[in-house]
């Protein structure tokens, strides 16, 4: 069966720290009627928060921006998750995904924000040109409905 | 002694003293608990500091550099740290980056 797009979300947040909690937020309304396990939607909730906190922190560190989260659910229970800004990028992306590398320590970061999507998600794909902006697309399939009995 | 202030709550006993972080800790929220706990750590200098997790409902990253944070802080003050009753998701984090075998973790 061929899996198609069932459902979609296109949110734009103004890069204000207090947007953190309104993006999990709205991502987990957004599944709750898939009735993910506790497990997954705490996975997700944690590696969104990564990903736009990234943008809030790195991408648009003296400036308010916008990051984008476009969200589509395929009919096999798999979603992909889009987070955009149009920050500063990353230089260098290989170093940027090492676990604990930080540009940012006094900041208290711990530098594992790209580790953690990276062991909460099945896939992560992270593209950034300098100046431009920095795109995170993550992939999760969900585990299948228990059968009613 | 008791003082509070948004996500955490501070108690002073016998040279113990217990942060209770309770909500989520994220980036924002981060860095009011790590001034409460810093303030409180530096004025009272107890031989103790307990980080009590156990009303931590979401947890990102920024959670693990509170913690990490708190234990290097303390460490220089030459105060004891643990991390108390973590939550699963907590320890799942706290896991990724080795905590466990830097921290000492009462679960």
């Amino acid at each position: 069966m061929k899996k198609e797009c069932i459902n979609e979300l296109h949110v734009k947040l103004p890069s204000y720290s207090s947007n953190e909690s309104a993006a999990r937020a709205i991502v987990s309304a957004f599944l709750a009627g898939l009735n993910p396990t506790v497990d997954e939607i705490s996975d997700i909730r944690c590696a969104v928060s990564e990903a736009v906190t990234n943008s809030i922190v790195h991408g648009y560190r003296d400036i308010i921006g916008q990051i984008n989260i476009d969200i589509k659910l395929y009919s096999d229970r798999s979603l992909k998750i889009d987070i955009r800004d149009r920050g500063r990028g990353i230089d260098d992306i290989e170093l940027a995904l090492r676990p604990m590398y930080t540009t940012d320590p006094e900041g208290e970061r711990s530098g594992m924000g790209f580790t953690v999507i990276e062991n909460f998600m099945d896939s992560m794909i992270v593209k950034s040109t300098p100046g431009r902006g920095t795109k995170v697309s993550m992939k999760k399939k969900l585990s299948a409905l228990p059968v009613r009995k | 002694m008791l003082f509070s202030d948004n996500n955490v709550k501070i108690t002073v006993e016998d040279g113990i003293m217990t942060a209770y972080v309770h909500g989520e800790i994220d980036h924002h929220n981060a860095k009011n608990a790590r001034r409460r706990v810093d303030n409180e750590l530096e004025s009272k200098r107890p031989r103790e500091l307990r980080l009590d997790l156990s009303g931590v409902s979401f947890m990102d990253s920024s959670g693990l550099g509170l913690i990490l944070g708190r234990y290097t802080k303390a460490t220089e003050l030459g105060v004891a740290f643990s991390v108390v009753h973590p939550t699963d998701a907590t320890m799942k984090i706290l896991s990724l980056a080795g905590g466990e075998r830097l921290i000492k973790i009462e679960r």
